[in-house]
């Protein structure tokens, strides 16, 4: 059946059709649970109208777990919300069926539409941190689901919420039930989600990128939740993923989708162990948390002189005032670190671990509590004014965001020449010159000065931000998870453009991440936080072959991927 | 929450005071004479004598300097006598007083109008799927703002008294009297509520909670009424504090067009004929109405968004 996904021929689609009063009796294993036919979705845009899905088949059977894997822009998010049209308001269904049990869902009334959404098709959004109404109670969320659908009266909704948010794997559901979304933590809030989406049993879930904002050991347990699950009551779930670890580790059947088609469909196994299509083996290759270890940077032949020593640092923050006493967070707890000359040493942590604060410390962003800060030999810690700016000119910073980083009213020569232009560098011929080359170091045609940013794709975009960073040749540069907002082939291509800029400039890295399968490619030196303390640094090859701290141990095994085979292709 | 609202408070006494040393230097600067212009008023004849001008003046302390006037108006102002109007000898407190109720009555109808109205109108845009109906109804704030009030008034006069005889025209008797006075008034006010709810609802329905809801089987009135309108109401609830001054501010149009008594006509009055006193009583006293209500605005914004924290020490630290 490995192929069946793919075919689209009517003998099969009949045989569907005469099967369905053997299906509406009981669940057959034999028949899908969602059957979608030649799917096809477009977006009405101010440039017209542009196709998001293209003709896509796909079967989602009972009590399996089916991944839906692509880049951004695949068509795997329009598909997964067009099975209970689920749209943006531009958004509609053009062509093609999508049978679920005996209904076409596609040519159902909204009315009929919203009996089978939250009863029997229940989703689990994105984003946690948006997904909640921020003004009401977790229960009374949850409980909604059940009132909407006639399952419980209003006391009973109350009650049963508290124990559906308690199946869902949250701890003191009682006490949760009655707090705000903004009171609980980015995981905790994925729990909720799920509890609304699995309080009226349905059959199917469809979990669109369910872990993609949380942190990897936190996604773990939560995956962990959803399978047992789907193990327990037989649900069936449509993962949306651009992870394809996560993919490999959760389910049974693959889709792999490009450009609104699906180019490969079939058992996980067999599609990760032998992928017939091209697309599936470039996904494959660019995987990071599926590719053995491949450095990216040449070790240096010489220990390098230090460019910044870190000594002791501790940063606090005042908390807002409880019972009449002050609180302090400690953000940094006595951090140390040494960073060389033209070398990368990658943070490594959970959100909340400290690693952009230590980051902020070292630019002199912010001001430690204490400690001392040394840059190539001067200290820093104290700065004032003239001293702060120099070092402001030798040390620059790619942020995380490549969409909200750059000033969507500058043209990308203004984005790029805005360094220099505040350091007064050059008249503005030498600066275009200037602006000119460092496109053309990050690969990007010279005609792209005249454009804005958001003509450009994040790809692009955080090329942009990088020449930004390199205008005033600093030597140091600070990432702030400078690829975790891209897709895996662009983050590989990022990536590659860091460690190639690195060995013909000299400068050094400050990586933050929290993806110790990209830190694991470019770093030279890892420092893995936890709580504001270094609980462990080396090279990154000791650090992944003997961890020697136990969290360090946690966060490895957490990587998604460890159940997929090495491919082959590494070297290509 | 005690420390906030004491805070509060405190900075509600210096809005006063600010409110207060600003109008008594503007007034003061006005080119002018107060008692002349009140002479002239009181007496027909239109001859003045300056004798008696001098005594108007010394009864009322104008011929002190300035910095003393100021000193000794203020210290009566903090016991709550703002002295006695130039213009009708009659104490400014009681003044205001008598005329408050009447403006309390016009503005409450208009507030309640334009929420009810500027709300409505702002729900129903957003909720039709008709796209002509949604433009006509989004277009009509725009329109609400910009056409004068008084020309509204003259309007709403000319159809609802003189032609079809609902209404009266003019004056204070009861509930009809209140009706053509009270809509004028909420036409810009509730226009401005209906152009910033319909713009937050929008921004609302955009959010991904609005999709949860979707998701849940929830229909589009469930989704627009109990998840997106509360929301969405936050913006809404602060232009309302601001609009309080308008609407004080609009009745003294209003009330003139529609010779109503009230404090927008004690208003137009004292500033015509230059009364001080009377002036600066009905700036204190706006200003606390507006502190007041803007306090109160504050002070619903937790109940409606658990988010809001009202304190005092907002300084919170970033991990």
């Amino acid at each position: 059946m490995g192929t069946a996904a793919m075919t689209h021929d009517a003998p099969e689609n009949s045989d569907a059709r005469e099967n369905r009063d053997a299906r509406e009796n009981g669940e057959n294993v034999t028949t899908p649970l969602l059957e979608i036919r030649g799917l096809s979705v477009s977006y009405r845009t101010r440039g017209g109208t542009v196709p998001a899905v293209r003709g896509v088949d796909l079967d989602v059977w009972p009590g399996q777990v089916t991944a839906v894997v692509g880049e951004s822009g695949s068509g795997k998010s329009t598909t997964a919300h067009a099975v209970t049209r689920l749209l943006a308001a531009n958004g509609t269904i053009d062509a093609g069926t999508v049978r679920f049990g005996r209904h076409d869902l596609a040519a159902l009334s909204e009315a009929e539409l919203r009996t089978v959404r939250g009863a029997q098709i229940g989703l689990v959004p994105q984003d946690p941190t948006v997904s909640l109404n921020p003004v009401k109670r977790i229960g009374e969320q949850v409980a909604e689901v059940l009132r909407i659908h006639g399952l419980a009266t209003r006391r009973g909704a109350a009650a049963e919420a508290v124990a559906v948010l308690d199946r869902a794997g949250l701890p003191d559901a009682a006490v949760r039930a009655r707090q705000y979304p903004h009171e609980l933590s980015g995981g905790m809030r994925q729990r909720a989600l799920i509890a609304i989406a699995i309080a009226a049993k349905p059959r199917l879930i469809i979990a669109d990128e369910p872990t993609s904002a949380l942190d990897v050991t936190v996604q773990r347990i939560i995956l962990d939740h959803l399978q047992h699950l789907t193990e327990e009551s037989g649900t069936a779930i449509l993962l949306v993923t651009h992870d394809l670890g996560v993919a490999a580790d959760r389910a049974q059947r693959l889709v792999v989708m490009s450009q609104g088609k699906v180019v490969e469909a079939g058992e996980t196994r067999a599609v990760l162990a032998d992928p017939q299509h091209d697309y599936t083996r470039r996904l494959l290759a660019s995987a990071p948390s599926l590719t053995t270890a491949r450095p990216r940077t040449p070790v240096p032949a010489a220990p390098a002189p230090p460019l910044v020593e870190a000594r002791n640092l501790v940063k606090e923050f005042r908390l807002p005032r409880a019972g009449g006493e002050t609180r302090t967070l400690r953000a940094v707890d006595d951090v140390s670190l040494t960073l060389r000359r033209g070398q990368t040493l990658a943070l490594v942590g959970e959100s909340g671990s400290g690693k952009s604060t230590t980051a902020r410390l070292v630019l002199r962003l912010a001001e430690a509590t204490s400690g001392q800060v040394l840059f190539d030999g001067t200290d820093v810690t104290t700065a004032k004014g003239a001293e702060v700016r120099e070092l402001r000119r030798r040390a620059q910073l790619v942020y995380q965001n490549p969409y909200a980083s750059l000033d969507p009213r500058f043209s990308i020569g203004e984005v790029i020449t805005e360094p220099l232009r505040a350091f007064k560098v050059g008249d503005r011929a030498s600066r275009l010159d200037r602006a000119r080359v460092l496109l053309d170091r990050v690969a990007l045609p010279a005609a792209t000065l005249e454009r804005r940013p958001a003509e450009l794709s994040g790809g692009q975009r955080q090329r942009v931000a990088i020449a930004r960073a390199l205008a005033l040749s600093p030597d140091l540069v600070v990432c702030d998870e400078p690829v975790s907002a891209l897709d895996v082939s662009v983050q590989a291509q990022v990536l590659d453009l860091l460690a190639e800029l690195q060995a013909d400039t000299g400068v050094a890295y400050l990586f933050i991440s929290h993806d110790l399968a990209v830190v694991r490619q470019i770093a030279h030196q890892v420092a893995v936080m936890r709580a504001g303390r270094i609980v462990e640094t080396g090279p990154p090859e000791d650090l992944f072959s003997e961890p020697r701290h136990e969290y360090t141990r946690e966060l490895l095994a957490a990587i998604p991927g460890g159940r997929v085979p090495a491919p082959e292709t590494t070297t290509s | 929450m005690r420390r906030y609202v004491i805070k509060r408070l405190a900075q509600a006494v210096g809005v006063l005071w600010a409110a207060y040393t600003v109008s008594f230097l503007v007034l003061d600067f006005l080119p002018g004479d107060p008692v002349s212009a009140m002479a002239g008023a009181g007496m027909d004849s239109g001859q003045t004598d300056p004798a008696q001008l001098a005594k108007l003046r010394h009864e009322y302390g104008f011929d002190k300097p300035v910095l003393v006037q100021y000193a000794e108006y203020l210290g009566r102002a903090v016991r709550g006598d703002f002295g006695d109007a130039v213009s009708t000898g009659r104490p400014v407190t009681s003044t205001l007083a008598d005329a408050l109720p009447q403006t309390l009555q016009l503005t409450g109808a208009a507030l309640l109008l334009a929420v009810v109205l500027g709300g409505g109108l702002a729900v129903v845009a957003t909720y039709t799927s008709r796209r002509w109906l949604r433009q006509l109804l989004l277009s009509l704030p725009p329109l609400g703002v910009s056409v004068p009030t008084f020309w509204v008034g003259l309007l709403l006069v000319e159809a609802f008294s003189f032609k079809l005889h609902w209404f009266p025209a003019f004056g204070n008797d009861g509930l009809r009297g209140l009706v053509l006075p009270a809509l004028t008034l909420a036409v810009p006010t509730g226009a401005q509520v209906a152009q910033v709810l319909a713009k937050s609802l929008l921004t609302a329905l955009d959010q991904a909670y609005v999709e949860t809801a979707r998701a849940k089987g929830a229909d589009r009135w469930r989704v627009h009424l109990r998840h997106a309108l509360r929301n969405a109401s936050l913006p809404a609830l602060t232009v309302v504090g601001l609009l309080v001054g308008q609407l004080i501010a609009g009745s003294v149009v209003v009330e003139t067009v529609f010779s109503r008594d009230g404090l927008g006509r004690v208003t137009a009055a004292a500033v015509t004929t230059q009364d001080i006193p009377l002036v600066q009583g009905v700036v204190v006293f706006g200003a606390l109405i507006f502190v007041a209500t803007n306090l109160l605005v504050d002070l619903v914004y937790p109940l409606l968004d658990p988010r809001i924290v009202v304190a005092s020490d907002r300084r919170a630290g970033f991990a």
